[in-house]
């Protein structure tokens, strides 16, 4: 399979490639990664491998970062990517029961921690850490999307917008 | 009645605010900018170096965590400096309890912009970097909008308003790492890598930063402040606050107070028990709870248990009226961080608040320093045990023993981060991590 980057992907690319000085575009690395899984879901080993010549990098050096940093995955994940806080303020105002519903809901496992995608592809959920809103926990996102002060009639909202 | 002091918020939560230029502008922004650029030479010194000199004599000291003196942190760099010099704001807001950088930066984002303009100004930077935590994508999105109205005011770019100054800016977003707030382990992330913190000596950003260049890294709330030392002056900044302890402070409230959020108070000029039971601020615990704890200054500060009564030299002083600042919660050995502050009442199982802190600090620890990633992992691995049946009667001591071995064997901050929390906790509710012994 090989990865075939969009004419908006590339023209961005190149975009952030020139916010770093001469001879530093691997600055651009972290940027160019959440261009690819902003465009594409994910980051697939030939999408690592596109970029790396764009940003004139060995592959090797993108994958270090994708296996570094939890918000870059090599894996398809549902359409609606659901993130619950799990610390403290976040835990103390019902960030784990409102995981444990929105798992109970989608037919997912309450205590599994890391990212779990329904039958369907439609919906991927997994706790997340300090979202930095604690002030009005339990918060979430989906996808881009921030929810704050989730309750049960919020979360099934947030569920029943995701179309 | 204590109250707020809104400097920095001023406009950010009013009605009709917006976060665009030219609702910045009709509420007097970039008059500051204007102000800066148009300082006279002074004999020997440049408008450059008596902007420095102001935030150095403001005492403005920085607001992510460390509390150190910004102007003597602008100091370390050289001037005229062979190398280009790169200015980095922090805005990867990650401390658990913190959420007051956000608010700027979603709010009001002109104002950071400015004070960055003007921090760039005074230090020579014509290249700079806004570090954004990757899950503020809308965040970083407000951002870029607002550098692109400012590009086109001609507040950034060429010869910024006939000074003759170049500098841009651009926006670079993390990927859900705490680390990358250390500032070391930012500049590996901007340039591309991992974020393994540097070892310092010799790596201090104000010498080798970023691309082996000088380099200043300020949190958000730091730089707003610097535009408003140039349009109030320095002395008047002073006056703001506690000797030493000048301007204000965003503090993030959250936890087991009737009334969470993030308030505005002149440093050192309200105490703790007013942030949490003040009806201007926390408003108190809910009905029928008394207080356990307060974590003062973000997760990593150290806990302090309620009723504990602190010795600042000849004087008491109970934990309620602890002043909050820099310098006196550093005297009562904790710290007031990133300015957070979560209250656990007594319905809360002390152990599991740990065990939470534990599994956050398990799952951030960068992995590069032997003590710091197995230790971190032991500690939460050992809290998960007890909080779910199986403590033992050694794993008060045994948390201990392995904290104490982390702290000070570290490249970066961490370590202590990870530590502290857990030496506190054990130390001051030692009764409670015994109990969970089968």
């Amino acid at each position: 399979m090989s990865f075939a980057p969009s004419k908006n992907l590339q023209q961005e690319v190149a975009e952030l490639i020139s916010h770093y000085p001469d001879g530093e575009s691997r600055s651009a690395s972290l940027m160019v990664l959440h261009a690819i899984q902003d465009e594409a879901g994910y980051i697939s080993t030939e999408a690592m491998q596109w970029a790396a010549g764009e940003i004139g990098i060995k592959p090797l050096n993108l994958y270090e970062l994708v296996t570094f940093y939890p918000m870059l995955r090599e894996e398809q994940l549902g359409k609606f990517v659901l993130k619950v806080c799990r610390t403290l303020s976040c835990a103390m105002a019902g960030g784990k029961e409102l995981h444990e519903n929105l798992c109970n809901k989608l037919k997912l496992d309450p205590n599994a921690h890391g990212p779990q995608t329904t039958a369907d592809g439609k919906f991927s959920i997994e706790f997340a850490e300090c979202l930095a809103s604690c002030g009005t926990g339990p918060v979430m996102m989906c996808n881009d999307d921030f929810h704050e002060a989730v309750t049960e009639a919020k979360a099934n909202e947030i569920l029943e917008g995701c179309k | 009645m204590p109250q707020e002091y809104k400097l920095l918020l001023k406009h950010a939560d009013a009605d009709g605010y917006s976060n665009d230029l030219e609702c910045y502008e009709r509420h007097g922004g970039y008059a500051a900018l204007r102000q800066a650029l148009t300082i006279a030479p002074a004999g020997d010194n440049t408008p450059q170096a008596q902007l420095r000199k102001r935030v150095l004599d403001s005492g403005l000291r920085g607001r992510g965590g460390a509390g150190f003196s910004c102007g003597l942190k602008w100091s370390f760099v050289r001037h005229p400096n062979p190398k280009p010099v790169y200015l980095i704001c922090n805005a990867d807001e990650s401390e658990p309890g913190t959420f007051k950088d956000r608010q700027i930066i979603y709010k009001d984002p002109h104002q950071l912009i400015e004070g960055m303009i003007i921090s760039c100004w005074a230090n020579h930077v014509n290249l700079a970097y806004i570090y954004i935590r990757g899950e503020f994508t809308e965040g970083a999105k407000i951002l870029n909008t607002a550098l692109a109205e400012a590009r086109a005011k001609g507040y950034l770019g060429k010869d910024i308003l006939g000074s003759g100054h170049d500098l841009e800016i651009h926006v670079h977003r993390g990927a859900g790492a705490y680390i990358c707030g250390e500032e070391t382990g930012l500049i590996e992330s901007l340039e591309g890598k991992r974020a393994y913190p540097r070892i310092k000596p010799p790596y201090f950003p104000a010498a080798l930063g970023l691309y082996m260049c000088p380099t200043i890294v300020n949190n958000v709330e730091t730089l707003c402040n610097v535009k408003h030392i140039v349009e109030m002056g320095a002395e008047a900044f002073t006056k703001l606050g506690t000797p030493n302890n000048t301007g204000t402070r965003l503090v993030s409230l959250s936890g087991d107070v009737k009334n969470p959020g993030y308030f505005e108070i002149e440093t050192g000029k309200v105490t703790l028990g007013e942030l949490i039971h003040d009806e201007n601020f926390g408003g108190g615990l809910r009905e029928g709870r008394m207080l356990q704890a307060v974590i003062p200054g973000g997760s990593s500060s150290k806990v302090l248990k309620a009723g504990e009564i602190f010795k600042l030299g000849e004087e008491e002083i109970a934990l309620l009226d602890v002043p909050y600042d820099f310098d006196t919660l550093m005297k009562i050995g904790t710290m007031s961080g990133s300015g957070a502050i979560i209250v656990i009442d007594d319905s809360r199982d002390i152990v599991e608040c740990l065990a939470n802190l534990a599994e956050f600090y398990a799952h951030e620890s960068c992995g590069q320093c032997t003590p710091c990633r197995e230790g971190s992992l032991w500690m939460n691995k050992a809290l998960h045990r007890m909080t779910h049946g199986e403590g033992r009667a050694e794993d008060a001591d045994y948390l201990k023993h392995i904290a104490q071995n982390i702290q000070g064997r570290t490249i970066c901050a961490f370590g202590e981060a990870c530590a502290w929390p857990v030496l506190s906790f054990v130390e001051k509710f030692r009764d409670e991590f015994e109990a969970k012994a089968k």
